[in-house]
């Protein structure tokens, strides 16, 4: 899987959480989940589920601590698949 | 293994806010608890005017807090200090029949998951015949004491 493979799948699980008055175009490598997406902690735990089950890894309580922008999760998506 | 009454002790509602009697089955794939909706409970008065019915949301809290908060407390044992300290996420119910004053109702849930925190559950509630009074999907995000400030 390619880099912009990866990053347009986490999109699409992204964008199934984003309140309605954030766009799809508001997504970008730098955007932060809580403080520029306004995805709140609840919905944050189901988009770190549907990446597991999407990328099929497993992420601990420090990668999703880790996990502030869509950048650093990538970062986390890209160790795990190394790991397996 | 945590007993029902020290789980109820641990729940934070109080009356007239609490909607759990009794636990009659709880293990790590989900809880069976009991509840009798009290007839002078006061809004009665008002839900409705000349008939009162319990309203739809105090049977959401009701399935929550035996279905969600009891749990997660079962679940999460030592990790969270005396009371547990919840918020409610999201919910999902149907309706099915209305639940008179004086109904005692039998809420069963089952996990769905508990991950970071947070508890999904599939909840269900019977009346004392048998029927489905309610049904759906709770879930919840809880503070536990090692990410406490």
């Amino acid at each position: 899987m390619t880099e912009e493979e990866k990053y347009q799948k986490l999109k699409t699980i992204v964008q199934t959480y984003l309140p309605d008055d954030v766009g799809v175009d508001q997504i970008n490598l730098e955007s932060n989940f809580t403080q520029e997406l306004n995805i709140n902690s609840a919905n944050l735990v189901d988009i770190v589920l549907d990446v597991e089950d999407t990328f099929d890894i497993m992420l601990e309580n420090e990668d999703m601590d880790g996990m502030l922008t869509v950048k650093d999760a990538l970062a986390i998506i890209d160790k795990k698949i190394a790991k397996k | 293994m945590m007993k029902a009454g020290e789980i109820i002790s641990r729940l934070p509602y109080t009356k007239p806010f609490l909607f759990v009697d009794d636990l009659l089955e709880i293990n790590k794939s989900g809880v069976v608890g009991s509840y009798t909706f009290i007839e002078d409970s006061d809004f009665y008065k008002g839900h409705f005017k000349g008939f009162p019915v319990t309203p739809g949301v105090l049977l959401t809290e009701c399935c929550a807090q035996i279905g969600l908060v009891c749990l997660g407390i079962y679940l999460l044992a030592d990790k969270i200090t005396n009371e547990a300290k919840i918020g409610l996420s999201s919910s999902e119910m149907e309706f099915l029949e209305p639940v008179l004053p004086n109904e005692r109702v039998v809420v069963s849930s089952e996990l769905i998951y508990f991950r970071f925190h947070k508890l999904k559950c599939k909840v269900k509630m019977h009346n004392t015949n048998g029927d489905l009074v309610c049904k759906g999907v709770i879930a919840g995000m809880f503070k536990v004491t090692d990410d406490a400030e």
